[in-house]
């Protein structure tokens, strides 16, 4: 009982909100019908399918031969964690490389294509507010991320299922919802950075290519960029001085947490594997003693809440850069 | 025109920056309701500027509008409602149909989908479509785009239809069946059209009003009697005459004349500059002088040269004559 009436609140307060919002509705309408529509989304998330199919027949095919040699535990997560020695990337690094490109690819010509085509202009003199517009388009974006990441991790869960044909534990399936959620908040940012682009650049080109260098950079280049500064700031002279090390450790790993990639990677790995205790560096003295076992499903959420965060806030303030410079521009081209 | 005396758009001392350019100087345009008013200037004269704070798509940097009783600053939503806006080269989305271009207006509008289906149907009718409205926008050609574009004005039903441009880029048989149906909008359904366009050819034929718009000012406004009357006041009047036999004493005969300031040779026509039209006594001299007048003609009473004129007496602004040329071409 309690539960419907959240749902019929919650159905007046999206009523609510589309009322408000003149025309929201059908922005989010048409935005989510060019995407699904799309030969660019189309080739995009065959790419990400095929892909993932591939590191679930991998993970999947490893599993086989391990299962009941160790005493494996958390099996079904592993379909998702588990990489072989022919693919070596799971899952989760195939969603947490792509994932970006899905975000940007959905969002890095949305005002300035409406520009080139000069849509935006005749769109903006009907009667909705400005911010319609791109709160429907940003809206639109994270439905179709969240439809095609809960998709493509279900589809993964099933067939791995029917593969592997061990059944997945409650935790387990919380966590694999908790994970796709973060995937899809994850996404969002990129989604958000992409729609900043398109409205500061005027070229759909120079949007594309901005957001691909910010990726490639957060990917690949931050992680040794923050190790060449805290080198720089705590230089490791004696590799025997805890403190040394320790504070050069401590300053990489935060310096590299400014990037959503980080933190969005550190995040997942926690959430997916239970054995996951701590993302810091462990003394070996603090180590000592421990109990082996996992960390239960409302600990390793403790232990990423920051991430959570972090991410959240990142996309946000993504989108609301983009929020003001679109309301403050000039609609004339 | 019907209901004369109340303007449905009005501006006070509307003044549009960016930076240190001034786009719109101090506007004060009338324009009343049910006519067709024609906003005439060269390019970069801030017509667009003028019809984008009209829309509230762009705020005044000091004045204000009103428009059909809104503030379009402080009820963007009320005046978008009720006026069509259709851009200068206006864009649709390719890869949807004409019918599903139309839809996304009328579903932008609020428009009930069932009313919202009879509603495209009688536009694209109405401007000519009706059998390429399943046809994607992407096999359109210009001139159906166009088309496209007022049908999507009409989608919503406006009291007010804001043309910018309209006529750009579209062959002669095209333009005229544009400009009836302009006329048709305006005549038999009662709406008034403010259409911006720098080709007065275009725009003579079917306005009651015009204003003439250089640098961000109005200079002139009216309908087109009073512009040639405000011409006449502040200019002399120049004759053209042609008479035979073609000799220097027609010359002095003119010269002679009461109120003749002023006159020249144009290939073979004699023009006399005049203080007033002083038709009637040079006929009457000329015959009595054995001369017959073949040619005989007013200049300055086509919007034509109006227009020019108007450039030429604000000289400063008058500094290319590239466009002129493009005018008169």
């Amino acid at each position: 009982m309690v539960r419907t009436a959240g749902l019929k609140d919650l159905k007046a307060e999206v009523a609510r909100v589309l009322g408000a919002n003149k025309g929201l509705k059908a922005v989010i309408k048409k935005e989510v019908g060019d995407h699904l529509s799309g030969k660019r989304f189309f080739i995009l998330a065959l790419l990400v399918v095929v892909t993932c199919l591939g590191a679930l027949y991998i993970a999947a095919s490893t599993l086989r031969t391990s299962v009941g040699q160790d005493q494996l535990d958390f099996v079904f997560l592993r379909l998702f964690t588990t990489s072989g020695s022919s693919l070596p990337f799971s899952f989760l690094s195939f969603i947490s490389f792509l994932g970006p490109l899905v975000g940007l690819t959905l969002g890095f010509d949305a005002i300035n294509g409406e520009r080139d085509r000069r849509t935006l202009s005749r769109i903006l003199s009907q009667p909705i507010y400005r911010d319609a517009l791109i709160n429907g388009k940003f809206l639109a974006g994270v439905f179709v991320i969240a439809l095609v990441i809960y998709g493509l991790g279900f589809l993964v869960g099933g067939l791995g299922l029917i593969l592997i044909g061990v059944p997945p534990s409650w935790e387990e399936l919380l966590r694999l919802m908790a994970y796709l959620t973060l995937s899809i908040i994850y996404i969002a940012f990129w989604l958000a950075l992409s729609l900043l682009f398109s409205i500061i650049f005027r070229q759909t080109s120079t949007s594309a290519l901005a957001g691909i260098a910010v990726w490639l950079f957060l990917a690949v280049f931050f992680g040794l960029l923050s190790g060449m500064v805290a080198d720089g700031i705590y230089p490791v002279q004696d590799s025997n001085d805890t403190q040394q090390v320790l504070a050069n450790h401590r300053l990489e790993q935060n310096l590299s947490r400014i990037s959503p990639t980080t933190l969005y990677d550190e995040a997942v790995t926690t959430i997916m594997n239970p054995a996951v205790r701590t993302l810091g560096p462990v003394l070996l003295e603090q180590a000592f003693g421990a109990l082996k076992g996992s960390l239960s499903l409302g600990q390793s959420l403790l232990l990423i809440w920051p991430h959570l965060v972090g991410l959240v806030a990142a996309t946000l303030i993504c989108f609301a850069l983009a929020y003001i410079k679109f309301m403050r521009q000039e609609i004339r081209a | 025109m019907t209901n004369v005396n109340k303007n449905i758009i009005e501006t006070f001392d509307l003044v549009k920056k960016y930076g240190p350019i001034t786009a719109v100087d101090k506007l004060n345009l009338k324009v009343p309701e049910g006519t067709v008013y024609g906003l005439l200037g060269p390019n970069g004269a801030g017509k667009t500027t003028t019809i984008l704070m009209l829309l509230g798509l762009t705020e005044p940097s000091s004045g204000k509008a009103i428009v059909n009783g809104y503030d379009p600053v402080r009820n963007p939503l009320e005046v978008k409602a009720m006026v069509g806006y259709l851009p200068d080269n206006v864009g649709f989305y390719d890869e949807l149909t004409g019918e599903e271009n139309l839809l996304y207006t009328a579903q932008l509008n609020g428009i009930e989908p069932i009313i919202a289906q009879k509603r495209i149907e009688h536009v694209l009718k109405r401007v000519g479509l009706s059998k390429d409205g399943k046809r994607k926008v992407a096999e359109y050609s210009r001139g159906m785009r166009q088309r496209l574009g007022i049908a999507d004005v009409l989608v919503k039903d406006p009291k007010l239809i804001i043309m910018d441009e309209p006529t750009l880029g579209i062959d002669p048989k095209g333009i005229r069946e544009l400009l009836n149906l302009i006329r048709e909008l305006a005549k038999e359904d009662g709406r008034t059209v403010l259409i911006s366009s720098h080709l007065l050819h275009q725009i003579q034929q079917i306005c009651d009003q015009v204003g003439i718009f250089v640098k961000g000012k109005l200079i002139a406004a009216g309908t087109l009697k009073e512009l040639e009357q405000q011409l006449a006041d502040r200019d002399r009047l120049q004759l053209e005459l042609k008479a035979i036999p073609c000799d220097d004493k027609l010359l002095t005969i003119c010269e002679g004349l009461d109120g003749v300031n002023n006159l020249r040779w144009e290939k073979d026509l004699l023009i006399l500059e005049c203080q007033t039209d002083i038709r009637e006594n040079l006929v009457k001299l000329l015959t009595s002088q054995g001369y017959c007048p073949v040619h005989l003609a007013l200049r300055g009473v086509s919007l034509d040269s109006i227009y020019l004129r108007y450039f030429q007496k604000e000289g400063d602004y008058f500094g290319q004559d590239g466009w002129l040329k493009g005018l008169e071409g």
